[in-house]
């Protein structure tokens, strides 16, 4: 028998990948079992081309307890006892076919890695990313997907804190929803994803297993796809009311010692679930699949299988206290099923009944093949790199306010407002800092400190220079966590890109996380989670490579923390770590003003790490009232935030431009940061800046209702504010 | 004095309401699961916001269906004090023992936003903390928070001074502006005939805290409590 290339692209696996199965089993597989090697040799659970990769990202901490691959998601001890499980992932494939239900069981998905652990979720994040919202299907995506996130979120109880949310082309059709979930958990009190010993028995608890999201991880996540209704059963739908539940009764399970392992249903469904778990353990599972509560009659081994039937989990127990479970599930009015038991042998064995529909190896199953690929630079990025900004005229004095208040007003710098005020971001009670800030602050409770938290990622720089854009979009998350004043600690990555089998799209997932590792190693930050999502392409063309960070740090001292908006008047402001020339290059002035995406972003990794040290100590001591980070939008804009969030003016003196006024106001150098100090603490942040050796420009004083500048920007706040607010 | 907070599957105020009236305030308080009908020992019941039944149907509507709905009726017949916040609120009103409904907000989107709310009336157990036009930040979190009434209702709820805060510009204005999602009147929160049953949309357990943004939710709280120290004395 041949199988057909078709039946193969269904499951997205190649030619040699069936025949080395089939070489290894000695026989065809079945119809289940190809399912299976299906989903979990598919990228989305098997990382074939990017686990190579990600192994140059660094890993280890003195505070790292579990690091990337070994669980569910990444913990990190945050001292007092406690720890912090968070990861960030993708559902970008679900979203662009059924933006509702792709958002808002993305966000289930994510919240459920982390409870699986053990650890009470308690705070959300995401990074989105869309085309357009000129374009009416682009409009549609992003009320869909930010309806979807509100509707499961909110009801959840979990407070979404921050965030990013970017435009531009390249997303049109293939929109980006990554999504991060942080818990807090005991030290010491973490569930592991394990089936443990032979004996031990596997029940299935939460909803009923339907129809929906067959395929999912195979056909979805892993390839490419045009034609977006004949795809839509294969999106999982959502029942947030259902996670709830399940929330509650997995964490009073977890607290029971013949509780011995958890493992989400998530891509692949009971399939990746129970193998994942039983390979952890080097075990056998044998299970029927008969004994799976069903949404519908007639459902086939095969797609019971391979549903992704949203809200389930496995829970494995010792033999014998099955009952138990039942117990703690019927006070939330869910049910359990017993359905398999680990084995000794190291077989997969699926039975309907007495049927056996699959006998495979378990090692098998979890070993996909890896590639690794040669990465070669594409010809077209030597030539969008080799733009020179003295192709373009410089700004003129007169053209700078009608510009600032262009920039303020382009989707990507606006407020998202809009957005964040459709998500719970205070239930819980420990948000201090609410969004629209550098970073999420939330309390902890029982302590003095404080959780920063925050998403960036500039597919802008990383499409114009690979390495440099993987290195800002670590830089930036931690510059994002100093300015609240807090230590960044550990990061979780969503690495999205196009078609990996293409030699320039894997030229870019090389380069980026080249360029995170070095800052990564640079700001002493490990990698502690993380997800991959590739195949992000529409009609052949890719997005921009995008890798998003997701991190989060610790402020010592709850009382030291550090906004963003301008204090009170007669502050001096600076800007800490200005210095040399940045260029234009991949600026968001480039684009919106001249609508070009040219140049090659640069970041100085030394420099950067003694400016967010330099900025951190002065927070710490006390001796800045306000910072924020200069990035989107560069200098001008950065400023204007501090002015209408502090609905105060500033009023800058003996300022002078020697070089070209469009790269001094609106350049995206990296690597700065203004900050307002009392006029009494001047000299103290002077002898800072000394000590670290960053430069410490000074831009004028706080006050008054308008934002000036010598002769360049003259302009209300309230303009500025009205400007700001009516982007999206 | 003890403070009952009522908890049904898909409820999560819960936790901040306990937080609030335990650990910042120091009073006493417990968690009702939804199956309970033994209320004694209560002296207010807490019916705190969250997604009780997943608010499928209507909102509120299953919840008031649920055994402890029972109890709280009685309780509150007895005269007990009897506080919904939000989720709490809706099911309140299904439940009728608050006038009137919630709709979904005008403008269709979920809202989590602070907001001003004037004191109409603070001659009632939940408000006399405070003083009558005196303003409160409290913030909100709904989707169907947009109240409404036949208008005979609302004359009447009007004359007999039962509309306990309005939404208002910081400096206490009554105006379209100020109004979050299209309740009528600006209505955020209102009490019953007796005086001893009261719903409101913002969530006063979230601002009991300078830490969090301000403490003007724990007026609420401290009016409840010197109430029941009161009728106990």
């Amino acid at each position: 028998m041949t199988i057909s290339t078709k039946e193969l692209n269904k499951v997205a696996l190649s030619r040699e990948e069936y025949n080395f199965i089939v070489q290894k089993l000695g026989r065809e597989p079945t119809e289940v079992e190809l399912g299976m090697f299906g989903s979990l040799w598919s990228e989305h659970c098997g990382y074939k081309y990017s686990a190579p990769l990600l192994k140059l990202l660094p890993s280890r901490g003195e505070r790292v307890l579990v690091g990337p691959g070994e669980e569910n998601a990444g913990v990190v001890d945050i001292g007092d006892g406690q720890v912090v499980v968070m990861k960030i992932e993708s559902h970008n494939h679900p979203s662009a076919i059924e933006p509702y239900q792709g958002a808002a069981t993305g966000v289930g998905g994510i919240v459920r890695d982390i409870f699986t652990m053990g650890a009470r979720p308690v705070a959300l994040l995401n990074s989105l990313r869309f085309g357009p919202l000129e374009n009416e299907h682009n409009r549609y995506l992003f009320n869909g997907v930010v309806g979807g996130i509100a509707g499961y979120g909110n009801c959840l109880g979990i407070p979404n804190v921050g965030g990013e949310i970017v435009f531009a082309n390249c997303y049109s059709g293939n929109p980006l929803v990554n999504a991060l979930c942080l818990g807090i958990a005991e030290k010491g009190k973490l569930m592991k994803a394990q089936a443990g010993a032979a004996g031990n028995v596997l029940m299935l608890v939460g909803a009923d297993t339907g129809r929906d999201g067959i395929h999912g991880a195979s056909g979805l996540a892993s390839r490419t796809f045009d034609g977006e209704q004949e795809l839509r059963p294969t999106v999982q739908v959502g029942n947030p009311f259902l996670e709830k539940l399940l929330i509650e009764a997995c964490l009073e399970l977890v607290q029971a010692d013949w509780v011995l392992g958890m493992q989400d249903l998530g891509a692949a469904g009971l399939t990746s679930s129970v193998i994942e778990s039983v390979a952890k353990a080097g075990k056998g599972v044998v299970m029927d699949v008969l004994r799976v509560s069903r949404r519908e009659e007639g459902m086939t081994p095969y797609e019971v299988m391979l549903s992704e039937s949203q809200e389930r989990m496995l829970v494995i127990v010792r033999e014998g206290c099955e009952d138990k479970v039942k117990v703690v599930l019927e006070r939330w009015d869910l049910c359990a099923d017993v359905i398999g038991q680990v084995t000794e042998d190291g077989l997969a064995v699926i039975r309907e009944g007495e049927k056996v529909v699959a006998s495979v190896p378990v090692s098998l199953l979890s070993s996909p093949p890896r590639y690794r690929r040669q990465g070669k630079k594409p010809l077209w990025l030597e030539e969008v790199q080799s733009w020179e900004a003295s192709s373009l005229l410089d700004l003129t004095v007169g053209q700078c306010n009608e510009t600032l208040l262009r920039l303020l007003s382009s989707p990507n710098i606006a407020s998202k407002e809009t957005v964040y005020r459709q998500y719970d971001h205070q239930v819980m009670n420990n948000s201090v800092v609410l969004p629209g800030e550098d970073a999420a602050v939330l309390r902890v409770r029982g302590t003095e400190k404080g959780l920063s938290l925050t998403c960036d990622g500039n597919g802008r720089y990383c499409y114009l220079d690979p390495c440099a854009g993987g290195a800002i979009a670590v830089a930036e998350a931690a510059r994002n966590l100093v300015c609240s004043g807090a230590r960044p600690l550990a990061l979780t990555d969503c690495l999205n890109f196009g078609n990996p089998e293409k030699d320039d799209v894997y030229y870019q997932m090389e380069e980026c996380i080249k360029g995170m590792a070095q800052a990564c190693d640079m700001l002493q930050i490990p990698v502690i989670s993380g997800n991959v999502s590739l195949y992000n392409e529409t009609r052949g063309e890719a997005i921009y490579p995008t890798p998003v960070v997701g991190m989060v740090g610790v402020i010592r001292d709850l009382e030291k923390r550090c906004t963003m908006p301008f204090k009170d008047k007669g502050d001096r402001v600076f800007l800490l770590g200005g210095e040399g020339d940045g260029g234009i290059g991949g600026s968001e002035y480039l684009e919106v003003m001249h609508g070009l995406v040219k140049g090659k972003p640069a970041i100085d990794l030394d420099r950067e790490k003694q400016v967010q040290q330099c900025c951190l100590e002065a927070i710490e001591r006390g001796i800045i009232k306000s910072a924020h980070d200069c990035a989107d939008g560069g200098l001008m804009v950065a400023v204007a935030e501090c002015c209408i969030t502090g609905g105060i003016g500033l009023s800058g003196k003996e300022w002078c431009v020697d070089d070209r006024l469009d790269v001094a106001l609106f350049g995206e150098q990296q690597g700065r940061i203004i900050i307002s100090v009392a006029p009494d603490a001047v000299t103290e942040i002077e002898r800072l800046a000394c000590k670290y050796h960053v430069f410490l420009d000074y831009l004028g004083q706080v006050g008054g209702e308008q934002l000036s500048l010598e002769e360049y920007i003259c302009l209300p706040v309230e303009e500025l504010a009205k400007a700001w607010r009516r982007g999206i | 004095m003890k403070f009952g907070i009522v908890v049904f599957p898909g409820t999560w105020s819960d936790g901040d309401c306990y937080y609030a009236i335990h650990n910042v305030l120091g009073y006493e308080a417990g968690y009702i699961w939804h199956k309970e009908t033994d209320l004694s020992g209560y002296d207010c019941l807490v019916l705190p916001g969250g997604f009780s039944y997943g608010d499928y149907l209507r909102v509120g509507a299953i919840a008031r269906f649920s055994r402890v709905m029972v109890s709280v009726e009685r309780f509150a017949q007895g005269g007990g004090l009897v506080i919904g916040i939000c989720n709490g609120f809706q099911i309140l009103c299904e439940a009728g023992l608050l006038p009137g409904v919630l709709l979904p907000n005008d403008h269709l989107q979920y809202r989590c936003q602070g907001t001003c709310l004037r004191v109409e009336n603070n001659a009632v157990p939940f408000a006399s903390r405070c003083s009558t036009g005196q303003v409160l930040k409290v913030p909100i979190s709904h989707y169907e928070g947009n109240y409404f009434a036949e208008e005979a209702v609302l004359r009447e709820m009007e004359a007999n001074g039962q509309i306990m805060l309005r939404y208002c510009s910081p400096q206490g204005e009554v105006t379209e502006k100020f109004n979050p999602n299209g309740s009528l009147h600006n209505i955020a929160g209102i009490i019953n005939n007796g005086g001893n049953v009261m719903g409101m949309m913002p969530h006063p357990e979230r601002v009991c805290e300078e830490l969090l943004g301000g403490d003007d939710g724990n007026l609420i709280w401290e009016s409840i409590n010197d109430y029941l120290h009161e009728r106990t004395e």
